[in-house]
């Protein structure tokens, strides 16, 4: 029996509807999130609230000082790590053809991109926590440096894929060598998107908590140490969460939205940088 | 001409361009080398539990640190639970937003404002999200288990799996959006000018065609979810017994590892831990290569 | 005859096993202009590109033959230094587009690491663009980036910055095909006017571009040079039937 062309048209509408609702829905706990740590956050936020550590349970006040060096302190020395290597495989990557050596490395750095992070954790607690004995902000760091690789590795070969090969061929004609070619033209060429890649990745990795449970493992007081324990803001949050004081959970509210306001900061700032930087071809 | 050209300079010529040449090389390697020692690492420090434990690893439901017992049973449970639970959830929002964004508007303020959402709810850190989930869905949890007259602890497999399925939403939506727009358009306007409704080309000619695509993007979320550790930490109740339904407390793999690493002390309970980290990288492993396998046929 | 600037000996070219060049015996005299004309897929880029080993550097891409540059073997060289005593202009122009005019036209010293003092890169600057005719257009804004010059202005750039590297042979490929007329003639006057103190080897598709720029014209046709003479002989007396066909339009 064919279906009447009112009954379709109906259906028709009532699915349009559907994926309506469907989506509101979706985005209904994004902005109750946002609502809410706003509302706690905001009320916590003070100047005393940064440049203060943390004080004993019961005492009111106190600050996540110590946290926001620690995380600024383990994000930068973990994009120390990871920029140079990962532009460095990601201009492999765009220059190479099919070898065997491509294959695999291209494949090794997928599955990096799919480990839990909290196996990330184990393997830099195996190999540079045990063996000194010692929590560490570097040992935090190379495990954030081993999560950032695989984004700025992908978004370097891709700039650099994009960058057309007139370019490069206008240098190799002028007698520039090969490797200069590649440092001088067309690196600067590309700029703009490995920039994007890099500022992403630290996005990524400034909410990770679980690859700095055993590694950083985190602080009460400031420390400029790396090879000391290091507190982050992802730590003291779950910390102080977790814990059975409000006061610390008000603490907690503050971190998550300083956090939360970072991440968002550098969302933005990648797709500022994506439309001024974009080199015209 | 325009340059001297001297023996010592082409020689430096050639080694600056050799040492270039084998630095490139030398970060490829680097990277197999760092993903064989990763799987190495886990493999040889697992050896202890292996070789103490077996085969029975895999089926003992008892978990005991003071009597050097270790079965990841439980574990494996909860996270089969939390991430079945979470994939069944989230897929039919992850559908939605793949139709809305990928077929119905997929350009315009509409469109920009609701991707920039979902992109900003996967920025989300996981531990923010359970801190969230803490304060607000484990009460109206705790009052549905009172209603229903089970032990209200609000926390447990159903808030773990609620707080994962917001979690994988965006990324398997953005998948999906992907997927469907790559229906090419000759297709859908066959259809409409058979006279098909925008429903009917959904159901009839773009969900079958992205069917493989569709398939990649679960296996990809799940891949993802398997992995999850802060947010169900801190929801799931952290208990060591299988959960018996949606309001049991329990354990998943990840956040087991999170919770007692710290205090495994002793070889037995260390090395049982890491075989845990070790089953859940070979199997995130596999299922990623997997998801991502289908979509480069797909791609094809 | 002086002994030519560029000599090929059998020179033969293949992308992988497809044989696209076939025993190509060319002399390129001093200070004179060589036009390399065919129809489409002949070889004419391909010869161009093997002279400054730009060929070798396409996958799967050889050549066997001989190749002299001023009596020496370029294959003996280093493809480097070869590169910066023959200068090539290609069919699009690919200005750097991170650099400003100025730096643009300088590129092939400071790219190469070689320090020069204010004075000279000035001086280098100004010569090359004065000789591309294009020193009045851009002189007050040579600090600025070249996206807003046009296309001719960009391709005369990209001769001046080949010039700067005073080359012993400038190679041009098809370099006014992606351009308007009235640009196309000024590169032709160019070429005219800088002819004296440099060779030039121009690949285009354009008669009456060959017929007023060139002295000599050599004819490729499906790989092989088949007729190679003076431009005014090629044109009213070829020797061979293809050449005869290209010209009169029966295929081009």
């Amino acid at each position: 029996m064919r279906e009447g062309i009112r009954y379709r048209e109906f259906k028709n509408l009532a699915f349009r509807i559907l994926v309506i609702l469907v989506v509101t829905i979706s985005v209904a706990p994004l902005i109750a999130i946002l609502v809410y740590i706003f509302k706690q956050g905001i009320s916590v936020i003070n100047w005393g609230f940064l440049v203060h550590l943390p004080k004993p349970v019961g005492e009111t006040g106190g600050g996540i000082l110590n946290a926001v060096i620690g995380s600024f302190l383990i994000i930068a020395v973990a994009a120390l790590i990871a920029i140079p290597v990962g532009v460095t495989v990601g201009v492999y990557f765009s220059e190479q053809s099919k070898t065997g050596i491509f294959r695999t490395a291209h494949l090794a750095v997928d599955i990096l991109q799919g480990i839990p992070s909290i196996v990330i954790g184990i393997i830099i607690y195996v190999w540079f926590v045990k063996p000194f004995g010692k929590f560490s902000a570097l040992s935090g760091s190379i495990a954030l440096a081993l999560m950032m690789l695989p984004s700025i590795i992908k978004s370097t070969e891709e700039t650099l894929k994009l960058v057309p090969l007139s370019l490069k061929e206008a240098s190799l004609a002028l007698g520039v060598p090969y490797y200069k070619t590649i440092i001088s033209v067309i690196i600067p060429a590309g700029l703009s998107g490995i920039l994007n890649g890099i500022i992403l990745g630290i996005a990524r990795v400034s909410g990770e908590t679980a690859p700095l449970l055993f590694t950083a493992f985190g602080n009460p007081f400031v420390n400029f140490n790396i090879l000391k324990p290091t507190a982050s803001l992802p730590l003291i949050i779950f910390n102080y969460a977790t814990s059975p004081y409000d006061e610390w959970h008000k603490l907690a509210w503050g971190a998550s939205f300083i956090l939360v306001v970072v991440i968002l900061v550098l969302n933005i700032l990648t797709k500022i940088a994506e439309k001024k930087w974009k080199v015209q071809f | 001409m325009a340059h001297v050209s001297s023996g010592t300079y082409l020689k430096k010529l050639h080694l600056k361009e050799f040492v270039f040449h084998k630095t490139l090389t030398l970060s490829a390697l680097l990277i197999i080398v760092l993903l064989l020692g990763i799987f190495l690492t886990l493999l040889v420090s697992s050896f202890p539990s292996i070789k103490a434990l077996g085969v029975k690893f895999i089926y003992n439901k008892v978990w005991d640190p003071v009597t050097d017992e270790y079965g990841a049973l439980p574990f494996m449970t909860g996270t089969l639970m939390t991430s079945a639970l979470a994939i069944v959830i989230s897929t039919p929002f992850a559908i939605g937003i793949g139709l809305f964004l990928g077929e119905y508007y997929p350009r315009g303020w509409i469109s920009g404002i609701i991707k920039n959402a979902i992109e900003l709810l996967a920025g989300i850190p996981s531990v923010i999200l359970g801190f969230w989930g803490m304060f607000t869905i484990v009460p109206i949890i705790r009052t549905i288990e009172m209603k229903l007259g089970v032990t209200p602890y609000g926390v447990g497999i159903l808030t773990a799996s609620i707080i994962l399925s917001i979690m994988i939403i965006p990324f398997s939506a953005s998948l999906i959006r992907l997927v469907i727009s790559m229906v090419p358009l000759h297709l859908k306007e066959a259809a409409y000018s058979l006279g098909a409704t925008r429903f009917e080309v959904i159901r009839y000619v773009i969900i079958p065609y992205v069917k493989s695509g569709l398939s990649a993007g679960i296996l990809l979320a799940l891949g993802r979810a398997l992995g999850e550790t802060m947010a169900v930490t801190m929801l799931i109740g952290n208990t060591q017994i299988i959960p018996k339904g949606l309001f049991s407390t329990g354990n998943t793999m990840a956040s087991v590892i999170a919770n007692e690493f710290t205090e495994a002390t002793g070889n037995l309970y260390f090395s049982a831990l890491i075989e845990i980290g070790l089953v859940l990288f070979v199997v995130t492993t596999i299922i990623n290569m997997i998801g991502v396998r289908i979509i480069k046929r797909f791609e094809s | 005859m002086e002994s030519p600037i560029l000599k090929t000996v059998d020179l033969n070219a293949y992308f992988g096993k497809t044989h696209v060049l076939k025993n190509v015996n060319l002399e390129v005299q001093k200070n004179s202009i060589t036009a390399i004309m065919g129809p489409s897929g002949c070889g004419k880029s391909t010869f161009i590109r093997c002279v400054n080993r730009l060929h070798e550097l396409t996958e799967h891409a050889t050549s066997d033959g001989q190749i002299s540059l001023n009596g020496e073997d370029i294959y003996k060289m280093s493809p480097t230094l070869l590169r910066r005593k023959v200068g090539m202009v290609f069919q699009r122009p690919n200005p750097f587009n991170t650099m400003s005019i100025y730096q643009n036209v300088i590129a092939g010293y400071t790219l190469n690491g070689n320090i020069l003092s204010k004075t000279d890169k000035d001086q280098i600057v100004e010569e090359s663009l004065k000789q591309a005719a294009l020193w009045n257009e851009v002189k007050d804004n040579l600090h600025k980036k070249g996206t807003f010059l046009s296309g001719g202005q960009q391709q005369r750039l990209c001769i001046a910055r080949s010039l700067a590297m005073k080359p012993a042979l400038l190679l041009l490929d098809e370099p006014t095909s992606a351009l308007d007329p009235i640009s196309t003639s000024k590169i032709e006057e160019l070429l005219l006017e800088f002819k004296s103190s440099y060779t030039i080897l121009i690949v285009t598709h354009n008669m009456q571009q060959a017929g007023r720029v060139s002295d000599y014209t050599a004819f490729f046709y499906l790989g092989e040079l088949t007729e190679w003479d003076k431009t005014t002989t090629i044109f009213t007396n070829p020797k061979h039937i293809q050449t005869q066909n290209y010209i009169t339009g029966r295929f081009g």
